[in-house]
C-alpha cells in the first residue's frame, strides 16, 4: 500500500517536472536567484537590484536580495556559506574584494550553482561571467573627451579620485592616461596630480582647494567618484571658480551644480544606466541557469528589450557582458534622471 | 637659568606647548606653500574641520569624567539624514527649524547613551560602541535604504554654510560661540567645575555632595547635542546628507582632545587644549595635501606619526611637570 502510494506520487512528481518546462513561458520559469550586495543601504546598488528582482519576476523567477553585514569580503562569505546549503539554481554578486571570495565561488560552482557578477567583479576563477556597467575604456574615454571638451582643447588638468586602492578607480585613470598618450589631440591637456579624497566629503573639498591653490591655471578636475564629484561641485561652485568640473556623479547630488554657464560648475558629467545593469544581470543569470551560455567567450544570447549581447573577453583574462556606453547627464537631461537617482 | 625657566613654563602649561606647535606647522607649511596662510585658506580651513571642532568640546567634557563616547558620529549621521530627508520631503523649510530638530535628536540620542552609562554602570567604551551600530542603522533606516539628501534637495539650508555675518562664514560663527560659551562654562560655572571634580575624583566628588550620576549623564546629553549640532552643520557645509558620513570620523574628535592635552583617565584638559588640539588636526589635514613633495598615499601616516609626537611630548612632558611639583613637596 505504502509503495504504492510513493510511487503514485513520484509518477505524479515526474510528470509534473516533465511537463512545467514546456508549460513554463518566462525565460526564467521556477528559477531561484540570490543577488548579493556589497552591503545594505546604498541606494545606487538598489536600484540595480529592484530592477533585477523586477526582471526575474517578470520572467516568472524568485529573487532573494541578500546583503551582508559589512561592506567586506568576510562578511560575504558567511553569507555565501548560508546560500549554497539552500536550493538556489544562480547567484548573482557584486563581489566586495577580488581574490577572497573565490574558494566560496567555486564550493558553490562546483554544487551546481551558477555564478555571475555585476557591479564589481570577483576574479576570473569565481565566476562565470561579468556584468560590466561600462567598459573601462569607455568610461576613460568619455571622460577624456569631456576633459578636452570643457578645457577646450588645452590646459592643465587634474583627477579626484577616491582612495588610492580602489580598483575601478584606478582602472579608468590608467585608461584615461593610455588614452591621452595614444592620440595626438589631447597632446596639448596636461594632467598635473591625481588627487585622493577617500570618498570623504571633508577630505576631497580639502584637496579640491589644494589643486586650486598649487595649480592656479587648473582648468578642469574629473571626479570619477560620486561623493568627491558632490563635494568637488560645492567648493567649486561656492567659491566661483574658473575651474570646471566633470567625471562621475549621481544626478540628484549633482542637480545644483549643473548648467551651462558660469553660475554652475558642472557643465556635464556621467554614470551608467543602473536600471539597464540591473535587467542585464538579471538575464545573463537567467540564461546560465536555462544553460543557454556557459560564460564562454563569444557566446551570445538575447537580453529581453535590451536586445542582443555577446560575451567578451574582460581586462582581467575573464569574461564579460558590457552593457554600453556611460549614460551623460546635461543641463537637459538631468531633471529627469535626478527623479531616479 | 633663562632657559631652565623657559622649559618650565613650557613644561607647566602644555597649552603653551601646543601653541608652539600650532606655530611652528604655520611655519613650516607657509614657506613651503605661501599660499597656506591667506586668509580665505584659512577661513576654508575652519569651515571644513567646524564639525570636528565643536564636537570636540563635547569630547572633552565626556573625557573629563573619564568616559568616551564612539557614537558620536552616528548620532551625527542620524541627526543629519533625518533632517535631510525632512528638507527633501518638504516637510519643514525653515533652517532654524532644521538645526532645532537636529540638535533635538541628539540630545535624545546623548540621553539614551548617558542613562545606560550613568544608571546601568555600562563601560562607556561598551555602551557606545552599541549605541554606534543603532544610531548609524536608525541613520541608514531614515534613509529610506541609502538614499542620499542632494543639494537640491536641501533648498534654503544650504545656504547657511555659504552666509556671511561681519564678514565671517555663519558656520565659523557657530564654532566660535561655541567655543565661547564652553571656555565660560567650564571655567566659571559651578556645573563646569563639577565636572572636573567628578573626573579627578569621583569618591571625593561623591563625598563632597556632587551627584556623580547625574553630572555623567549629563555630559553624554551636551556630546549628543553637540553631536546633533554637529549632524546640522555637516548637511550645511557639504549640501548633502549621506547614511554614511562622517564614517570613522569619532576617531579624529577623540585625537583632537588627546592632542589637546585631555587625559583618557578624566579630570584633565581644557576647552583651550581642545581648541589647540583640533585647530593642529585641522592644520594637518588643510596642509599635507599643499605640500608637493609627499605622494599622496603617505597622508594618513604623516597624520599619524605627527598625533604620535605630540602625544608622547605630552606625556613626557607631565611627567616631568609631576616630577617638578613633586619635588617641590620634598621636605
Amino acid at each position: 500500500m505504502n509503495k504504492k502510494v510513493i510511487s503514485a506520487l513520484l509518477c505524479g512528481a515526474m510528470v509534473l517536472g516533465a511537463a512545467t518546462p514546456v508549460l513554463a513561458e518566462g525565460a526564467g520559469e521556477g528559477q531561484k536567484i540570490a543577488l548579493v550586495g556589497k552591503s545594505a543601504g546604498n541606494a545606487f546598488f538598489e536600484i540595480a537590484a529592484a530592477s533585477f528582482k523586477e526582471t526575474v519576476e517578470a520572467e516568472g523567477g524568485k529573487v532573494e536580495v541578500v546583503y551582508p553585514e559589512t561592506a567586506t569580503a568576510d562578511a560575504q562569505i558567511k553569507v555565501l556559506d548560508n546560500l549554497i546549503s539552500q536550493d538556489f539554481d544562480a547567484i548573482c554578486i557584486a563581489a566586495n574584494d577580488v581574490n577572497a571570495l573565490q574558494a566560496k565561488l567555486t564550493e558553490a560552482m562546483d554544487e551546481g550553482i551558477k555564478v555571475s557578477s555585476f557591479d564589481s567583479a570577483p576574479n576570473k576563477d569565481s565566476r562565470q561571467v561579468f556584468v560590466n556597467q561600462a567598459g573601462t575604456v569607455a568610461v576613460g574615454q568619455a571622460l577624456m573627451d569631456a576633459v578636452l571638451d570643457i578645457a577646450g582643447g588645452e590646459g592643465q588638468f587634474a583627477i579626484l579620485s577616491a582612495t588610492s586602492q580602489a580598483a575601478n578607480q584606478n582602472a579608468w585613470i590608467d585608461a584615461m592616461k593610455k588614452i591621452m598618450e595614444e592620440d595626438d589631440k589631447y597632446s596639448k591637456l596636461e594632467l598635473v596630480e591625481v588627487a585622493y579624497g577617500d570618498d570623504e566629503p571633508q577630505k576631497s573639498t580639502d584637496q579640491t582647494a589644494a589643486l586650486l591653490q598649487n595649480y592656479p591655471d587648473l582648468k578642469v578636475i574629473c571626479a570619477p567618484t560620486t561623493v568627491g564629484i558632490a563635494a568637488a561641485a560645492k567648493y567649486l561652485q561656492d567659491n566661483e571658480s574658473a575651474c570646471k568640473l566633470t567625471g562621475l556623479g549621481l544626478p540628484s547630488e549633482m542637480l545644483e551644480y549643473t548648467g551651462a554657464d558660469d553660475a554652475h560648475s558642472c557643465p556635464y558629467f556621467y554614470l551608467w544606466d543602473m536600471q539597464g545593469l540591473g535587467k542585464l544581470s538579471a538575464y545573463t543569470t537567467m540564461s546560465l541557469v536555462k544553460e543557454e551560455i556557459t560564460g564562454a567567450l563569444d557566446e551570445s544570447f538575447t537580453a529581453g528589450d535590451l536586445g542582443d549581447f555577446t560575451i567578451t573577453e574582460a581586462d582581467d583574462g575573464g569574461t564579460e557582458i558590457v552593457l554600453g556606453e556611460p549614460l551623460q547627464f546635461t543641463p537637459e537631461n538631468i531633471e529627469e534622471y535626478a527623479e531616479l537617482y | 637659568m633663562e632657559k631652565k625657566s623657559l622649559i618650565k613654563r613650557l613644561t607647566g602649561s602644555r597649552e603653551a606647548l601646543l601653541a608652539v606647535v600650532l606655530l611652528v606647522l604655520f611655519v613650516l607649511v607657509t614657506i613651503v606653500n605661501p599660499a597656506f596662510l591667506t586668509p580665505k585658506s584659512l577661513m576654508d580651513m575652519l569651515k571644513n574641520n567646524a564639525v570636528t571642532m565643536v564636537m570636540a568640546l563635547g569630547m572633552l567634557c565626556v573625557m573629563l569624567v573619564g568616559g568616551i563616547d564612539i557614537s558620536i558620529m552616528s548620532t551625527l549621521a542620524l541627526s543629519g539624514m533625518s533632517i535631510g530627508m525632512l528638507l527633501k520631503n518638504d516637510v519643514i523649510a525653515s533652517t532654524p527649524l532644521a538645526f532645532l530638530i537636529a540638535v533635538a535628536i541628539g540630545i535624545v540620542c546623548g540621553l539614551a547613551v548617558g542613562l545606560v552609562i550613568s544608571r546601568a554602570d555600562v563601560p562607556p567604551i561598551i555602551a557606545t560602541m552599541g549605541f554606534m551600530y543603532v544610531f548609524r542603522a536608525m541613520g541608514y533606516l531614515v534613509s529610506n535604504g541609502g538614499q542620499w539628501a542632494g543639494a537640491a534637495a536641501l533648498g534654503n539650508f544650504k545656504n547657511f554654510a555659504t552666509t556671511k555675518f561681519l564678514g565671517i562664514n555663519c558656520v565659523i560663527w557657530v564654532v566660535i560661540l561655541c567655543y565661547a560659551f564652553f571656555f565660560w562654562f567650564m571655567k566659571w560655572t559651578r556645573t563646569g567645575r563639577m565636572i572636573y571634580a567628578v573626573g579627578s575624583n569621583p569618591s571625593a566628588a561623591q563625598v563632597s555632595g556632587i551627584n556623580v550620576k547625574n553630572i555623567k549623564l549629563l555630559v553624554y546629553v551636551i556630546m549628543g547635542l553637540l553631536s546633533g549640532l554637529g549632524g546640522a552643520l555637516q548637511v550645511s557645509v557639504y549640501a548633502s546628507a549621506m547614511p554614511d558620513m562622517q564614517y570613522g570620523g569619532e576617531m579624529d574628535v577623540i585625537a583632537a582632545c588627546v592632542i589637546g592635552g585631555v587625559s583618557m583617565s578624566g579630570g584633565r584638559g581644557s576647552v583651550l587644549g581642545a581648541l589647540l588640539g583640533s585647530l593642529i588636526l585641522a592644520t594637518i589635514a588643510k596642509a599635507l595635501p599643499l605640500i608637493p613633495f609627499f605622494d599622496q598615499l603617505w597622508l594618513n601616516t604623516i597624520k599619524g606619526v605627527i598625533i604620535l609626537v605630540v602625544v608622547v611630548m605630552n606625556v613626557v612632558l607631565q611627567r616631568v611637570a609631576d616630577k617638578n611639583a613633586l619635588r617641590g613637596r620634598e621636605m
